[in-house]
């Protein structure tokens, strides 16, 4: 294991981010904060508890998820897009470093600041509502997971995308609806049947329930379930790194 | 002395069905300054990256100090540093962190006074806190051989590392060069600017269409190659060459001030005691001589347009 490559690329990935400090830390934060205003404060007087939550502490967990999921994806598939677009990739494809640890240090990296992101997040929200954490434990289980599952996620698109086209193309036709749809703003309990059943194959669904349960208690779906579908989207992202391994960097001619 | 790089049968198609190496052998010693000579679209920059894992190989093997470049790419590749064709960096790093971020890739661990070192060789100590997109481009090329030099590589490749550079860094670079061969690192260039082959290498390989055509000692190649030239003036210009000379083949230059002899100093004979008698049969005399060799420029553009 070359201990010195994998820290020399996390530090440096990190460091990437204290760079663009308002893109990355700034910016997530004031749209979060203008959710609750809107979402919260506005809306949410009108709409009744649900599952004995106030509306703006419903919300908190499904906010959360949904920078947790697009930073992660955008974090890891930059972090590895960029060095290809303008070359500096050389280096590390002539480096003594196996494919595995540049994943460990690219996706490791970008997980890391989406935690971090997550919880700054968290605290901005207890400023707005008032917050209880039942399962605080459970609550960083699925943080740590589900920044891991997408960071991989975004370092496979990194590494497909031959373009900022297709970099930007699955975070926003695929992620921004799953996570918009995924039950953040709402109970899947409030959908009508039909719908209530088509939720079921967002796996947003589940990263969003289960993480709320670890808030308040109270989820849509078992949170056995949801801990188990993250567990799946892990393997699965796993699976295609070893596939892409296997055939080859996909970035050597 | 055993080889440092052993490349055997090397040949890459491109996904495109392109061949850019045909078979390739070649044997580069320890501590040499190797240049390797070829048009645009030989094949250069395909035979370093192979070496350094840029690019994968479709047949053949490289293997660097016992280590094979891609069953044992850990050891092989520790031991390489690369200087890319391409002006290639992190425009939002600093010099130092560019550089320090080299080391840590290449496994070594921090060691700031090399760092030092290294960035002073180049010029570069002062600018080790500017960020690289501020730099021209000639320091940005400084700072791609810093990175390349960051992790103490024993075999260096310098991708046309002159190309667009201007004296005063080329004139360092030579420096840099002289100093890691003194040092015992082996260097391996490719070039356009033939009097650099000439004269800073030990050997010269010339490349072409992908096929080495030919490698070789650079004395040794300028001796076998090289056709002298002697260059008489004259005390008297000439209108024409005498009916009697014609034999020599020889040219008259300058006015009818000089006449060229070219001749093959390999050769049994060179012909010039019989040419000097015969010039002095025809009245014709001479108040100063010269003789020239050629360079590996010439060399190299017969050879190359021998194979079309
Ligand atoms: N990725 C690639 N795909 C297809 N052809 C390539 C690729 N890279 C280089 N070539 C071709 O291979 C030949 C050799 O290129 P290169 O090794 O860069 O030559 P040199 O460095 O000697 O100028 C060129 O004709 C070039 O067009
Ligand atoms: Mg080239």
């Amino acid at each position: 294991m070359n201990f010195h490559a994998v820290r020399a690329i996390y530090v440096y990935e990190m460091a990437r981010a204290f760079r663009t400090l308002l893109q990355s830390v700034v910016s997530p934060v004031i749209s979060t904060s203008l959710y609750f205003v809107v979402f919260g404060a506005a809306i949410g007087s009108r709409i009744d508890e649900i599952n004995g939550v106030s509306y703006g502490a419903f919300i908190v967990p499904g906010l959360i998820m949904l920078s947790l999921l697009t930073q992660s994806l955008t974090n890891a598939s930059f972090g590895i897009y960029f060095p290809k677009f303008v070359g500096t990739i050389y280096e590390v494809l002539s480096a003594p470093v196996s494919f595995i640890e540049v994943v460990i240090a690219y996706v490791g990296a970008a997980a890391t600041k989406s935690i971090i992101l997550g919880l700054i997040i968290l605290g901005t929200a207890s400023l707005f509502v008032p917050l209880r954490i039942e399962h605080p434990f459970v609550m960083l289980t699925f943080l740590v997971l589900t920044a891991l599952t997408f960071s991989l996620f975004g370092f496979i698109i990194g590494i497909w995308a031959d373009s900022f086209e297709k970099l930007q193309l699955v975070p926003l036709l695929i992620i921004t609806p799953l996570t918009f749809l995924g039950g953040s703003f709402y109970s899947i309990d409030m959908l009508p049947p039909f719908w209530r059943t088509a939720t079921l194959f967002n796996p947003v669904v589940y990263l969003v329930s289960g993480f709320r349960w670890s808030f308040y208690g109270v989820s849509d779906v078992s949170v056995w379930i949801s801990l188990a579908m993250t567990g799946l989207f892990l393997a699965i992202c796993l699976t295609a790194i070893w596939w892409i391994f296997h055939t080859g960097w996909r970035l050597k001619s | 002395m055993a080889p440092i790089l052993k490349i055997s049968g090397l040949s890459k198609v491109y996904d495109s069905g392109f061949t850019a190496l045909k078979s390739v052998d070649l044997e580069i010693d320890k501590g040499e300054i190797f240049a390797l000579l070829g048009p645009n679209g030989a094949g250069k920059t395909t035979l370093i990256s192979i070496i350094c894992g840029l690019v994968s190989p479709s047949g053949g093997t490289v293997v660097a100090d016992g280590h094979d470049v891609i069953r044992d790419y850990r050891a092989a590749r520790a031991m390489i540093g690369l200087v890319p064709q391409e002006l290639t960096t992190d425009s939002f790093e600093t010099v130092w962190a560019t550089v320090s971020f080299s080391r840590g890739l290449f496994g070594k661990p921090k060691n700031p006074a090399h760092i030092e070192k290294v960035l002073k060789a180049l010029s570069l100590y002062d600018k080790r806190d500017s960020k690289v997109m501020t730099l021209s481009g000639g320091m940005k090329r400084r700072v791609l051989i810093a990175k390349a030099l960051a992790h103490e590589p024993e075999i260096l490749f310098l991708d046309e590392p002159t190309a667009g550079v201007d004296v005063e860094l080329r004139r360092d670079m030579w420096n840099v060069v002289r100093e890691l061969r003194d040092g015992g690192v082996t260097i391996i260039l490719t070039t356009h600017y033939i009097e650099e082959a000439e004269e800073m290498a030990d050997r010269v390989g010339i490349i072409n269409k992908g096929e080495l055509m030919l490698v070789e000692d650079k004395a040794e190649l300028m001796r076998k190659l090289g056709r002298k030239q002697l260059r008489l003036t004259l005390h008297e210009p000439l209108g024409a060459l005498p009916e009697a000379l014609a034999d020599h083949g020889l040219e008259l230059g300058k006015d009818g001030t000089e006449i060229v002899y070219t001749y093959d100093s390999q050769g049994e004979r060179t012909g010039i005691t019989t040419l000097l008698s015969d010039l002095s049969q025809n009245g014709i005399r001479f108040k100063d001589l010269d003789t020239s060799q050629s360079t590996l420029e010439e060399i190299f553009v017969n050879l190359v347009r021998n194979q079309q």
